[in-house]
C-alpha cells in the first residue's frame, strides 16, 4: 500500500503532470511569448504547462480522497533487463558490429524471463543474428558493420 | 458515374502484380501478427516503417493497411483456439468462441469469424469509397480555425473513449502535445526543450515513441505474470458451419458491421470498441441471449464483424481529414510524410491514384485474408504455440534495428528505451498511452493551425467560437466530455470496457 496516499495510482500520476507541467512553462520562459495574433514559442507550451500542472494538482488532490486499486505487481527485474540490454546494444552496435550486439541483446533480454533457458536462447540468438544480417543488411542496406571498428573494420 | 470511374483507378492501382503482392505480405503479416500474443499492429507497423521508406507510396501503404485489418482476422484464430486472445480487439471473441471450439466447433466458428470479417470488410470499403470524398471536400473549405477545433474534437474523443479515468487521460494528451513540441520551433527557429541535446533540435521521432511505449513497454508488462498459458489447442475438424449457424450468424453480422463502421471513425477507438460494443448489443439483442458465454455463434460473429469493419472505417478521418484515430492510423500519416505526401483533405485530389488504389487494395486484402486464414487455418494453428520466452527477445530485436536504421543512429535506441520505462511506468499508473501518442503526433500541427487562425483574427482567441464549423466542432467535443463525465455515463463505459 502506499504510505503518502490512498490512491497511490493517482498520487504518482500526478507527481509526474506537475513535474512535466511546471518544467514546461518554466523553461518556456525563456522562449519569448509573443501575443496572441503573433503567437511566440513559449505562447502554446505555457498553456499546455499550466494545464497538465492543474490537472497534476487535482490528481493529487483526489488522491488523498478517493481510495483506488494499488499498483500491484512491478516486473522490475523485466524493466531493468530489457532496458540495459537495448542501452547495451545501442552502445556496442557500431564498435563490435551486429555479430556480438545482436545475440548480446538476445541473451540479456532472454534473462528476464523466468523460463530461461541456455540451450534455447542461445539457438536463437543465433538463428536472430543470421536472419537479421540477411535481410537488414544485405537486403535493406541497413549500414550496420557486421563486426565493428574495435576489430579494426 | 465518377464513383466507378474512381473505383476503376483504383482497381488499376491495386492490380498490378507488385501491389497485390504487397497486398499479401502486408495482410499475411497481419494475420501472423495478430495470431502471436504479445506483438500487436502498432508495435509491427513502427517495426517497419523504416522499411517502407524504400518502396513506393503506394505499396508502403496498401502494405501498412493490410497489416492493421490484417491482425484483426489473425487475432480471432487464437482466440476461439487457445482462449489468448492476439489482439485487445479479439478478447470478447474469446468469450463464446472458445466455447464453441471447446464442443468441437471449431471449423464452425473459424469460419463465422471470416465471413463476418469479410462481410464487414467489403461493406466498410464501400462506406469509405462513398463517404470519404464528400467528407474530403467539406475539409477542403476549413480555415486554420476549423483544423484547429477538430483536432480539439479529436483529442476530446479520445480522451472519453480512452480506458481509465478521464483526468488521466486529459494529462496524457496534454503531455503528448508538450512532447510533441519537443525540438525546433518552425516559424522563429527556437530551440525548445531539447536541453543543449543536438540530436533532439528536429524533434522526437514518432516512431521511436510509438516502439518504446507499445514494443518496450508492452513486453515488460507481458513479463510480469508469465503464468500458464494453456497449450491444449483445439483441433479444428468441420470447417463449415450447419443451416442453422448460416441462419443465426446473419443478424449479427449485419449489426456488428453497422456497430463497428460506426464506432471505427470515432477518434481513440479504431477497432477495439466495436467489438465490445457489438457483443454488449448482441446479447441485449439476441433471441438466445442465454447461450451467450457458452458457445453462442452471435458471439464471434458480432465482435469479429466489428472489429474487421471498425479497423477499416478509422481509415477515414486519416485519409480525408490527414488526422488519426488511433495510433496505429498516426503512423500510417507518419508513412505519408515519409513519403513526401502532405496528409489531409487534399490527398484525394492530388493523389487520387493513392488514395482509391489503398481502398480498393482493402478488398482484396479481404479476399485473401480467407484464402490465408480457413484453408490455411492448421499453420496458424502451430503458431500460437511458440513460447513468449523466445518471442520478446526477437521483438526487442527488431524493434532496436528497425529505430537504429531511422535515422542511423544509436541516440534513437536510447531514446525509444526511455520511452519503454515512461510506458511502463504510465501502464503502472493506469494512464493510457494511447492518447499521449495522438496527441503527440497532432502537437506541432496543433499549435501551428491555433497561430495561424489567431493571426487571421489579429489576435482575438473568439474566432474559434464565431465560425459556425469551427463553433459546432468544439460544441461537439464539449458534449463529448460533458456525456463522459456524467456518473452514470462513467459507470457503463467502465463497464464497457471491463466485459
Amino acid at each position: 500500500m502506499n504510505p503518502i496516499a490512498r490512491n497511490g495510482k493517482d498520487f504518482w500520476a500526478g507527481i509526474i503532470y506537475i513535474v512535466a507541467g511546471s518544467g514546461a512553462w518554466i523553461i518556456s520562459r525563456d522562449y519569448g511569448m509573443g501575443s496572441a495574433g503573433k503567437m511566440g514559442p513559449a505562447y502554446f507550451p505555457t498553456i499546455l504547462g499550466a494545464l497538465l500542472t492543474v490537472i497534476g494538482i487535482i490528481s493529487i488532490l483526489r488522491s488523498f480522497l478517493k481510495s483506488g486499486s494499488p499498483i500491484g505487481v512491478v516486473a522490475w527485474k523485466g524493466l531493468a533487463l530489457i532496458v540495459v540490454s537495448t542501452l547495451l546494444f545501442g552502445m556496442i552496435v557500431r564498435g563490435a558490429g551486429l555479430i556480438i550486439a545482436l545475440p548480446l541483446l538476445v541473451i540479456v533480454s532472454a534473462f528476464a524471463s523466468s523460463r530461461f533457458s541456455w540451450k534455447y536462447s542461445l539457438a536463437e540468438a543465433a538463428v536472430i543474428t543470421v536472419f537479421c544480417i540477411v535481410v537488414f543488411l544485405k537486403g535493406l542496406g541497413v549500414p550496420l558493420p557486421i563486426l565493428g571498428s574495435w576489430f579494426g573494420y | 458515374m465518377e464513383l466507378l470511374a474512381n473505383l476503376g483507378l483504383g482497381l488499376s492501382t491495386s492490380l498490378t502484380p507488385l501491389n497485390l503482392l504487397y497486398c499479401l505480405a502486408g495482410v499475411f503479416l497481419g494475420t501472423l501478427i495478430g495470431v502471436l500474443p504479445g506483438l500487436g499492429p502498432t508495435a509491427t507497423i513502427a517495426m517497419l516503417l523504416p522499411v517502407t521508406f524504400t518502396l513506393p507510396p503506394v505499396s508502403a501503404l496498401i502494405m501498412l493497411a493490410g497489416i492493421y485489418y490484417g491482425s484483426q482476422y489473425g487475432g480471432s484464430t487464437t482466440s476461439i483456439l487457445v482462449n489468448v486472445p492476439g489482439e485487445a480487439a479479439s478478447v470478447v471473441t474469446a468469450l463464446d468462441g472458445y466455447q464453441m471450439a471447446r464442443q468441437g466447433r471449431a471449423g464452425a466458428a473459424l469460419t463465422t469469424a471470416a465471413v463476418g470479417s469479410f462481410f464487414a470488410g467489403t461493406v466498410a470499403t464501400i462506406i469509405l469509397a462513398l463517404f470519404a470524398p464528400p467528407l474530403a471536400a467539406v475539409a477542403l473549405k476549413f480555415g486554420p480555425a476549423e483544423f484547429f477545433s477538430l483536432m480539439v474534437l479529436g483529442l476530446l474523443a479520445s480522451i472519453v473513449l480512452a480506458r481509465g479515468s478521464l483526468l488521466h487521460a486529459m494529462g496524457m494528451v496534454i503531455l503528448g502535445l508538450l512532447l510533441g513540441l519537443v525540438g525546433t520551433d518552425v516559424n522563429s527557429g527556437t530551440q525548445r526543450f531539447t536541453f543543449g541535446i543536438l540530436r533532439l533540435a528536429d524533434g522526437i521521432g514518432f516512431v521511436v515513441v510509438a516502439m518504446g511505449m507499445f514494443g518496450l513497454a508492452e513486453i515488460t508488462r507481458n513479463l510480469e505474470n508469465e503464468g500458464d498459458r494453456s497449450t491444449v489447442v483445439n483441433k479444428v475438424t468441420n470447417l463449415l458451419p450447419t443451416r442453422e449457424d448460416w441462419k443465426r450468424m446473419i443478424g449479427p453480422i449485419l449489426r456488428g458491421t453497422g456497430i463497428g463502421s460506426a464506432l471505427g471513425i470515432l477518434p481513440g477507438s479504431g477497432s477495439i470498441l466495436g467489438s465490445f460494443a457489438a457483443y454488449a448489443i448482441e446479447k441485449k439483442v439476441s433471441k438466445n441471449s442465454k447461450e451467450f458465454g457458452k458457445g453462442a455463434i452471435e458471439g464471434v460473429a458480432a465482435p469479429e464483424s466489428a472489429n474487421n469493419a471498425g479497423a477499416q472505417t478509422s481509415f477515414i478521418p486519416m485519409l480525408t481529414l490527414g488526422i488519426p484515430s488511433n495510433p496505429v492510423m498516426a503512423l500510417m500519416i507518419g508513412a505519408m510524410i515519409i513519403q513526401g505526401i502532405q496528409p489531409g483533405p487534399s490527398v484525394i485530389t492530388e493523389q487520387p491514384a493513392l488514395f482509391w488504389g489503398i481502398i480498393v487494395s482493402m478488398w482484396f486484402g479481404n479476399l485473401f485474408l480467407v484464402i490465408l486464414n480457413l484453408p490455411m487455418i492448421g499453420m496458424w494453428v502451430r503458431l500460437v504455440s511458440v513460447p513468449y520466452q523466445m518471442l520478446f527477445p526477437a521483438i526487442l530485436v527488431f524493434c532496436s534495428i528497425g529505430v537504429f536504421s531511422l535515422n542511423n543512429t544509436e541516440f534513437d535506441v536510447y531514446v525509444m528505451a526511455f520511452f519503454g520505462v515512461l510506458g511502463y511506468i504510465f501502464v503502472k499508473l493506469d494512464c493510457e498511452p494511447a492518447p499521449m501518442l495522438l496527441a503527440f503526433i497532432l502537437g506541432p500541427m496543433m499549435e501551428e493551425y491555433m497561430r495561424r487562425a489567431l493571426l487571421l483574427s489579429r489576435g482575438d482567441p473568439t474566432v474559434f467560437f464565431t465560425r459556425p464549423i469551427s463553433a459546432a466542432l468544439l460544441a461537439l467535443g464539449a458534449l463529448a466530455i460533458i456525456a463522459g463525465s456524467i456518473p452514470a455515463m462513467h459507470k457503463k463505459r467502465e463497464a464497457a470496457f471491463r466485459e
